[in-house]
């Protein structure tokens, strides 16, 4: 595979540095600097990011001269199910309930794997949900309501 | 004898029935998890983490290191048997390991892999009670200047001497510091980086980022590619060494446990290059160099030994100084920091119940391993069986409701869901996790040191190289930093690395 500025790793770790860096210098400037002698809140974070954005154009620079491929492919699928099931769990647990909120994070994160069978999920999610019961609101006594009225 | 004073009063914290019961429960996960490929001892404790928020601290801190060395054996077992390093560290023990096990010598191959651990693993623990106290002791004089110097060098030498591209892993380092700047000010209240979410000006736990960017982030990185199945069933037979096994492997133990042991105290370093050190060492040192990786009994105990010491005087800059030398440790001091305890040497006076129980832990979890892993081998052979698309969101479901329980808000979820996502993207692009969670550990404590020492200085930063141990620290930074740029150096680095990727 030919390599562009797209695929070529250093050069997007590189840009991915100096926009963590760079970001967090814009805000630190909200923040009174200080002197060496009194630090203000923002001295030591706009240090932090110069650094990294020195770092962020070393390595950018080093992918420009010596390119390299990004190893293997990107996980997007799994990546977004993965994500999503989090974000829909925590969402629904504090509408819904301890036991919807699982079921939603079960069938949303298989769906992230290569294989869906639908038999299998259902049964993981009832297994694993009688076991989360279990360990979390029995044995560890938290206090999450298995299914809210609404 | 105040060592043996103490480490009798650690043995009575471990052996009291409640350590007791957790140190078990630490042990059989950590070999369960260390069979397991795909995932290891970071990731289990980094979504165990927030459910140790609802124990005592000795037993939370005794059930994670259990974990953690329980892995290694774990890791060792499938090494053996089927070719298949379950972990890093054990990537080694594949070499004549499992070419004994194809020569019908896995029993005798599994048994030295556990005598050695074990012996390794008294030793360790001996060496911690030998030399913590007057580390720590030491470590009390300390300043500011001095704390602030010692992370430095703690912060470089973990970048440099770890895994993958130097420029990145120092640049990993200072995306940890600043993830540890999030949230308010201790010195003038302000809140920085919050984003606008009430829920950042407490800062952003421990277990979300450990777990966004362990758990998360390398679950995906599993399911990028279609899993591989194997099958096998092997029986193993004839436990026994023989004495001529013993005589043979014994030395190589004791190198090894050297090696294992001075690698586990230096940062960055840890039970990956500990054990394929001793590989190198027993090879040189045999007499007919030939046999290794065709089923050389020395290459399984030389390694096996190296990685448990490795495992166990990790805990000694740890638990002293409080400057962790590797993600697995950040873990342990987050664990700390999670139960209201700031790590550092006052810990060693301040709760002696846990820093003796804990090593006392260590050695009774080593016979509990030794006594669970032989005859339980084939268990735990079977656990290969388990498909990942089973275990997978299980791992997410812990990582999901671990993260909600510890504030009761899906703040923390959300959040974790992020950081998972950055996690991804930063390891595709070849940043390794470990310096990360090392500087996003130690961020608030440098910079409060750094504060503390430039104000007492008024402002002079030559007080960093003006006190002779601070000069020290720096100038140990530097010479790693030297001779890591060095291209014999980086040469040398990626052999050894190399081993383990394959």
């Amino acid at each position: 595979m030919k390599i562009g500025l797209h695929n070529n790793k250093d050069f997007l770790a590189g840009l991915l540095l100096i926009g963590v860096g760079a970001g967090a210098f814009y805000m630190a400037l909200d923040y009174p600097f200080g002197s060496t002698r009194s630090m203000g809140p923002g001295y030591f974070p706009r240090i932090l990011a110069g650094i990294a954005i020195a770092f962020g154009i070393v390595t950018l620079l080093k992918g420009v001269r010596m390119p390299e491929l990004v190893k293997g492919r990107w996980g997007w699928k799994p990546l977004a199910m993965i994500t999503l099931s989090l974000v829909v769990f925590g969402w629904v647990v504090e509408r819904f309930g301890f036991v919807p909120a699982l079921v939603a994070l079960f069938f949303i994160s298989a769906l992230g794997g290569h294989e869906f069978r639908f038999k299998e999920v259902a049964i993981l999610t009832v297994v694993m949900t009688i076991f989360a019961i279990a360990v979390f609101v029995v044995l560890l006594g938290l206090p999450y309501p298995l299914i809210q009225e609404f | 004898m105040e060592i043996f004073h103490n480490l009798i009063y650690g043995f009575e914290v471990a052996l009291s029935l409640q350590n007791l019961v957790y140190c078990f429960i630490g042990v059989l996960v950590g070999t369960a998890i260390g069979v397991l490929p795909g995932i290891g001892p970071l990731v289990t404790i980094a979504m165990l983490l927030p459910l140790t928020f609802n124990l005592a601290p000795t037993p939370s801190l005794i059930m994670l290191a259990g974990i953690y060395y329980g892995a290694q054996y774990g890791g060792s077992t499938t090494s053996i048997l089927v070719n298949l390093p379950g972990e890093t560290a054990s990537a080694v023990t594949c070499l004549d390991g499992y070419q004994m096990a194809r020569q019908g010598r896995a029993g005798p191959a599994l048994a030295i892999a556990a005598i050695g651990s074990f012996f390794a693993g008294c030793v360790g623990t001996l060496l911690i009670a030998l030399f913590g106290p007057p580390l720590a002791e030491w470590a009390l004089k300390f300043g500011a200047p001095e704390y602030f110097s010692l992370m430095l060098m703690g912060l470089v030498a973990a970048a440099v001497l770890a895994h993958g591209d130097m420029t990145k892993s120092l640049a990993m380092v200072v995306v940890g510091l600043l993830l540890g700047v999030v949230g308010t000010d201790v010195n003038s209240g302000m809140s920085r980086f919050e984003f606008g979410i009430a829920e950042l000006t407490d800062g952003i736990g421990f277990t979300v980022v450990a777990v966004g960017f362990f758990a998360v982030a390398e679950i995906v990185k599993n399911l990028e590619s279609p899993e591989k199945t194997e099958v096998f069933t092997k029986k193993v037979k004839n436990l026994m060494p023989t004495i001529k096994d013993l005589k043979d492997s014994f030395p190589a133990m004791v190198r090894g446990t050297a090696v294992g042991a001075f690698f586990g105290a230096l940062p960055g370093t840890g039970p990956s290059i500990s054990a394929f050190s001793s590989y190198m060492v027993e090879k040189k040192l045999a007499k007919d160099s030939s046999r290794f990786g065709k089923g050389a009994i020395e290459g399984v105990a030389g390694p096996e030994s190296a990685n448990n010491a490795a495992a166990q005087t990790a805990f000694i800059p740890t638990l002293t100084l409080g400057i962790p030398g590797s993600a697995t440790m950040a873990l342990m001091l987050g664990a700390l920091t999670i139960q209201g305890i700031a790590p550092g040497p006052q810990v060693m006076t301040s709760n002696p119940d846990l820093f003796w129980g804990l090593i006392a832990s260590m050695w009774v979890g080593n016979a509990m391993l030794v006594i669970l892993n032989l005859p339980l081998v084939g268990l735990w052979v079977q656990m290969l069986k388990i498909p990942y698309r089973w275990l997978f969101p299980s791992i997410i479901m812990f990582c999901a409701v671990g993260n909600y329980s510890l504030n009761n808000s899906a703040m923390d979820v959300y959040l974790c869901a992020v950081l998972g996502l950055l996690g991804y993207i930063f390891a595709k692009l070849e940043f390794e996790p470990a310096p990360m969670i090392l500087g996003f550990v130690l961020g608030p404590l440098m910079e409060e040191n750094l504060r503390r020492a430039l104000l007492i200085s008024r402002g002079d930063p030559s007080v960093f190289f003006t006190r002779p141990i601070s000069l020290a620290f720096m100038l140990l930074a530097a010479f790693i930093l030297f001779i890591m740029v060095a291209p014999a150096m980086r040469k040398k680095k990626e052999e050894v690395y190399s081993v383990h990727g394959a």
